[in-house]
């Protein structure tokens, strides 16, 4: 049984738990209360005018066509899962390796890690300049030596494949550090008593590593879904700005784009309302397996 | 201890009277050299009185800096003045009770103002239909083309001729192309200098109420025969690489410095960045235009930025904003702001005193500009552009030209698209400010 402190002075306990509770208020409730109430305005940013117009903005998002909102979430979902599937297997396939009796291990460690302390944009800016169509060096090599052309500027398929290489890169290295912690902490006598019984290493990763690995790969997913769908603005910002066209305007650089630089505050503040329950769902089933996983 | 407050309080009081001087704060978006010399401006002005201290600080980029006014004056704690680029001016001009006239200011001030002595064209894109200016002019350009000399000598042709009409363009660029270039042309900015510049130049509206300017139920109509004509010459020319697409904004710049294009479109305010990164001779000229038009070439129009005079400050505190417009309005301020920046001057005197210093003998490419902008007295469709939701629809603008040459659209029903997508903006916004 738990052990249970009592406090002596009754109010103690709140007046302890209050300062955190000031912060999360402050930057969390507040803003998120403010999103919904503005959701439901038309209002000039100065704040001069407010125009109730009930679920207006909501209803533009799915109706108007040219906002163009259903093509954003779908470009959304296909880049987060394409950077999950692509940084998560190509970090744990490196971290296998990287945990081999190799030479220099410790060496290659070290590199694996250092992408994540490249600040999102700034790795955005690298690809960017790699793949550049009038100066990058990718792109001039695949343009003279391959004869393939590259110009994610108009072609909506290069320009998902570029910001998916890029965010990918950047979010390998932390997939990586987890994936080296898990594999370290898999019992050798498990692989040895395995590898005994006549199973070959395919086997025995499927069967007895990979299995073991599943807390930290599922942890990993939900990081990983997060990463994709939240924290790669800085990417698009900086190699597509959205473009060509509206392609690869994700959910989170709309609500940017549409708020901060259209000004459209209402229609942004709708978006990010969607969004704020796109999270809460996340978080919940996050929250419903990873319990799970600890009685186990 | 008592001495030792005394002490203090003494030195107190000898502080405030050094800081009796009024503080201006000035909110801005100008980096690199541009940065510097608002620094030297602020500082120019400091130390020619004592009443007043200018304190410019950056605040990140355009839409950075409006925003973070925004926010400070929904909190009350605006600057004096800020600087909007010019797609956010129906925004400030509407804001109501937020912003401070600046016909206003300097008549309430005393100040001594004559809108007269400012170049149409370039006080016109801030001023009211009846003239009275809102914001005061502060980088302004306007978009010319750039051409590489050592390519015309390399495919035969005059480096002192540049194409003057579009026909004549698309031959050179064809005639580039051919003398082993990897493109003819490219362009920055398709919505700036491609549509409403074009429009300007052509003397054909751009919006219905004179481009904007005289009400909010304005309505966009540059999808006429014209643009569309020009618009699919543009397509054609981009399928053999004739014409190369280098991205939105300013980003198509490195296809002319690294010498894949021999003509280039792009704003003034662009010159010395050419001077410093391109390692060949160049020349600037004006905008081509289609001879059959008849009014054409009309008057370009400008782009850049506007100082903004927010409400809600002391008496006092405005006597030293105008104070300050009027030091920033001077020939010699306003000629050397121009001859570091690039930018064009707002007054009439200041271009002559430039032409005097003989800055024009050595860099040919300003004066181009100006004269561009002072072709002839702009008229209801030269004036400006005066659109809310500017900047979302420019942004439609970009995305369905992209559209455009990746072929998922054709040129008409694109600029069709354009237009219907861009009234939509218009009438959103109409909605919002209609008293």
């Amino acid at each position: 049984m738990a052990k249970q402190y009592e406090f002596r002075i009754k109010g103690l306990p709140y007046l302890l738990v209050l300062p955190q509770m000031v912060i999360v208020f402050i930057f969390f409730f507040w803003p998120a209360a403010q999103a919904i109430w503005q959701s439901f305005f038309l209002q000039d940013p100065f704040g001069g005018q407010y125009i109730f117009v009930g679920l207006e903005n909501y209803q533009a998002l799915f109706t108007d066509e040219a906002s163009a909102y259903a093509q954003s979430f779908w470009v959304s979902v296909f880049f987060a899962v394409s950077v999950t599937v692509l940084a998560m297997s190509l970090s744990l396939f490196l971290a296998v390796q990287a945990n081999k009796k190799i030479r220099a291990a410790s060496f290659y460690k070290t590199m694996m890690i250092w992408p994540y302390a490249v600040a999102t944009l700034i790795a955005g800016v690298l690809w960017l300049f790699m793949f550049n169509p009038n100066v990058g060096v990718v792109a001039w090599f695949l343009k003279h030596r391959l004869g393939y052309e590259w110009q994610h500027l108009l072609n909506t398929g290069q320009a998902l494949t570029l910001l998916i290489l890029a965010a990918s890169w950047r979010q390998m290295s932390y997939n990586f550090v987890f994936f080296l912690a898990g594999l370290q902490s898999v019992p050798n006598d498990f692989i040895e008593a395995a590898a005994i019984d006549g199973a070959g290493p395919a086997r025995r990763f499927w069967k007895i590593i990979f299995p073991i690995l599943s807390p930290t790969t599922f942890y990993l997913l939900v990081m990983n879904l997060v990463y994709g769908f939240f924290e790669t603005f800085p990417i698009v910002h900086q190699v597509t700005a959205g473009g060509p066209g509206k392609s690869t305007a994700i959910l989170v650089y709309k609500v940017w784009r549409d708020g901060v630089v259209n000004l459209d505050l209402g229609g942004s503040s709708a978006q990010s309302v969607i969004l704020m329950l796109m999270v809460i769902g996340l978080t919940i089933v996050q929250f419903r397996f990873i319990e799970r996983r600890v009685n186990y | 201890m008592k001495r030792f407050s005394l002490l203090m309080l003494a030195l107190l009081l000898c502080a405030s009277t050094i800081f009796a001087q009024i503080q201006i704060d000035w909110w801005h978006a100008m980096t690199g050299k541009n940065g510097q010399m608002v620094e030297e401006l602020a500082k120019r002005f400091n130390d020619s009185q004592t009443a007043y201290k200018v304190v410019p600080v950056y605040k990140g980029s355009y839409s950075d800096t409006m925003n973070a006014g925004i926010a400070a004056f929904r909190a009350k704690q605006a600057p004096h003045i800020i600087q909007v680029y010019e797609v956010g001016t129906a925004t400030m001009m509407n804001a109501g009770g937020a912003v401070y006239p600046v016909y206003k200011l300097m008549k309430d001030s005393g100040e001594k103002f004559d809108p007269k002595v400012y170049i149409p064209t370039i006080t016109g894109y801030y001023s009211t239909s009846k003239g009275e200016m809102l914001s005061l002019p502060f980088n302004s350009s306007t978009a010319v083309m750039y051409y590489n000399k050592d390519a015309f000598r390399k495919a035969g042709l005059d480096p002192e001729k540049p194409p003057v009409t579009w026909p004549e363009f698309f031959e050179v660029a064809k005639k580039l192309k051919a003398s082993g270039m990897e493109g003819g042309f490219s362009t920055n900015w398709i919505s700036w200098i491609q549509l409403e510049n074009f429009s300007a130049w052509h003397n054909q509206s751009f919006g219905t109420k004179n481009n904007g300017f005289d009400g909010l139920d304005t309505q966009l109509v540059f999808n006429t025969p014209l643009t569309i004509k020009h618009f699919e010459t543009l397509y054609e020319l981009s399928k053999d690489k004739t014409f190369i697409y280098g991205g939105r904004e300013n980003k198509a710049n490195p296809l002319f410095t690294s010498g894949t294009v021999g003509m280039h479109f792009e704003s003034i305010g662009g010159y010395g960045n050419f001077k410093n990164t391109a390692k060949f001779d160049f020349g600037v000229a004006r905008l081509p235009y289609y001879p059959e038009v008849k009014d054409a070439p009309q008057n370009t129009i400008i782009g850049g930025a506007s100082l903004w005079v927010f409400n809600g400050k002391p008496k006092d505190d405005y006597k030293g904003v105008a104070k300050f417009f009027t030091f920033l309005s001077q020939p010699e301020i306003q000629a050397f702001w121009h001859q570091s920046t690039g930018y064009v001057p707002i007054t009439v005197a200041s271009y002559e005193l430039t032409k005097k210093q003989g800055f024009y003998d050595a860099n040919p490419g300003p004066e181009v500009a100006i004269k561009q902008l002072l072709n002839k007295a702009p008229t209801g469709n030269s004036r400006g552009i005066r659109f809310g939701n500017f900047n979302i629809i420019r942004e439609i603008e970009d995305q369905t030209w992209e559209d455009i040459l990746a072929g998922k659209i054709s040129v008409r029903d694109g600029l069709n698209k354009m237009v219907a997508d861009g009234n939509a903006e218009l009438r959103k916004f109409e909605r919002l400010y209609k008293k």
